[in-house]
């Protein structure tokens, strides 16, 4: 990056340190931190809307939807995440290409699955083998983003559904006796009442979500952990400009110190949110902060 | 070959015992399912060892955060919240690391390196944060009357503590301490994706449920046969820490017990 970098002398000196952050690899490792930034961007809305859809279906009158609402909620109880996110990555991959393969290639007679292959046919690969490489790591990462989205939304749903429960049912009855709707009693009456319930649970769950950002490692995206784990293994002056010892336990301390920066800033905004929300609502929140005005 | 056999080859090969290589080629569901409950036994293992140990450390560091000096309650607030504020996945590669990087100071950090040590210290670390949490919320809880009456019949420093104040926090923080034990269990699937290696393939459920899923390119079979696994591992988890549950509020009028619910707030 500096002209001075070129001169050997440097490498004993603090300046070395200013060469060293400022390498393309280091710009791709910082660029990493954007990843999960957007990751978190898209995914929670993406969650949230997933949550409400399987909350309000699991609310349904309809005994069927009302099932597959439930089965969502209660999808993620007993069984670990990481299980939901290795299993959607390729499930979801599979899906889709068996999908296209059906529409794209009807005349195909061979079994998909061939012992341990799966094959379709070559338009039906996704993204197709001709397209450039950054379409392979938007799938890449679109992938990973639907999967976080499918299990976190159903926890989100498992928030809402028990938000919507603490609604007042005095409220429906009411509503109910002014003749209103089922739909319109659901979107005027329920809706705007159950966030300051949801909140607490919905805030839990931004942080989890903060948390479980590492694991787009393993579906295989080239996020901070994956970068903290190349650029921190030993170098040798033979592969590198810049040797230097495994430092991959420094690499991981800078990823701990940031996730605790980030947590502990989540913590303040949520804190504020709630204090905003609570503000003039007939909770015991509302009632402590009339009485300390 | 019958699937007896298949649980004399593959029944303790996470331990080591048995066919020295992983099945290659032919992999029936006998085999799968016997290989990835083969892996449970590391999960069980960390888990119940975590728990038991950090169950004394979260006691602790509960009284530590809710003590009045200054010089215990800032280290177990920051042991707190440096924890329970970061994520479990990066603890396990930061700790893995630093066990290498320590074993070239001294042999004593071996055996720290290997996951059957090393991931336990880190597991038991965080569920004593989890837990430290949970109990000083439970702590703060505690009815004043019986802090009083226990003042009023000549109660005071560690008797107190251990008969009245000690089994009242159990009791009010028992359906989250539930919840956290459930998550814990769900937590050990990260060890083997974490950096600690898997020494001679020996890993947990997920990790062997992770290398059939790899190799047969199919996670339809799988996983779903590792799900049920942690599906019969958290009713067991909920079967047991139920009795307990009824065990500490027996003294309390039907009415009044708490059921221990599911809240899923306590993910790493």
């Amino acid at each position: 990056m500096f002209a001075f970098c070129t001169d050997p002398s440097v490498l004993s000196t603090p300046a070395w340190f200013a060469c060293y952050f400022t390498t393309g690899k280091l710009m791709l490792f910082y660029g990493s931190f954007g990843t999960v930034l957007l990751l978190l961007a898209i995914t929670a809305p993406v969650a949230l809307a997933f949550g409400f859809a399987g909350a309000s279906a699991a609310r349904a009158r309809f005994a069927p939807l009302s099932w597959l609402g439930k089965i969502y909620i209660a999808m993620v109880r007993g069984v670990p995440d990481i299980v939901f996110f290795l299993f959607f990555v390729i499930a979801l991959d599979q899906g889709l290409e068996y999908l296209r393969h059906k529409i794209k290639c009807p005349d195909w007679d061979q079994p998909i699955r061939q012992g341990s292959d799966f094959i379709v046919c070559q338009a039906a690969k996704l993204p197709l083998s001709t397209a450039p490489q950054i379409w392979h790591e938007i799938y890449g990462f679109s992938l990973a983003v639907l999967t976080f989205a499918i299990v976190f939304g159903a926890f989100a749903a498992n928030v809402l559904f028990g938000a919507m429960r603490a609604v007042p049912h005095a409220q429906l009855e009411t509503a109910e006796a002014y003749g209103m709707t089922h739909r319109q009693t659901f979107w005027r009456i329920l809706i705007p009442q159950m966030w300051v319930y949801a909140l607490p649970g919905l805030s839990n769950l931004w942080m989890v979500l903060v948390k479980a950002t590492p694991l787009l490692f393993l579906l295989g995206v080239e996020d901070i952990v994956y970068w903290a784990r190349e650029l921190g293994g030993a170098k040798t002056a033979r592969f590198s400009d810049y040797p230097h010892a495994d430092w991959r336990v420094w690499y991981f301390l800078g990823l701990l110190v940031f996730y605790l920066a980030f947590t502990r800033l989540s913590e303040i905004a949520l804190a504020r949110i709630m204090k905003k929300l609570t503000h003039g609502q007939a909770t015991m929140g509302g009632e402590a902060q009339r009485k300390a005005a | 070959m019958s699937c007896w056999d298949v649980v004399a080859d593959y029944g303790l090969r996470s331990l080591g015992i048995g066919e020295r290589l992983l099945p290659r080629d032919d992999f029936t569901i006998c085999k799968q399912v016997v290989l990835i409950g083969s892996g449970m036994i590391w999960n069980v293992y960390f888990g119940v060892l975590a728990l038991i140990s950090g169950f004394f450390l979260a006691t602790a560091v509960a009284v530590g955060k809710a003590s009045k000096s200054r010089w215990l309650r800032k280290p177990s607030e920051w042991f707190i919240f440096i924890f329970r504020g970061s994520p479990l996945f990066i603890q396990f590669f930061f700790a893995y690391f630093l066990f290498l990087s320590l074993k070239s100071l001294s042999p004593i950090f071996d055996p720290f390196s290997s996951a059957w040590l090393g991931a336990l210290v880190v597991l038991f670390l965080n569920t004593a944060a989890y837990s430290g949490e949970i109990f000083y919320g439970a702590l703060l809880s505690v009815p004043k009357g019986d802090v009083e009456a226990a003042d009023a019949y000549g109660f005071s420093g560690w008797p107190r503590f251990r008969k009245i104040v000690w089994p009242t926090m159990l009791r009010l923080a028992w359906p989250a301490y539930t919840n956290e034990a459930i998550f814990l269990f769900h937590a050990t699937t990260l060890v083997f994706f974490s950096g600690f290696p898997a020494w001679q393939q020996r890993g947990d459920a997920l990790y062997y449920a992770n290398y059939f899923a790899d190799k047969t390119f199919n996670p339809f079979v799988a996983y779903p046969i590792l799900a049920g696994y942690f599906i019969v591992l958290t009713l067991l988890v909920i079967a047991l820490f139920g009795a307990i549950n009824r065990r500490l509020n027996r003294h309390l009028p039907q009415a009044r017990q708490s059921r221990v619910r599911y809240r899923p707030n306590l993910m790493r």
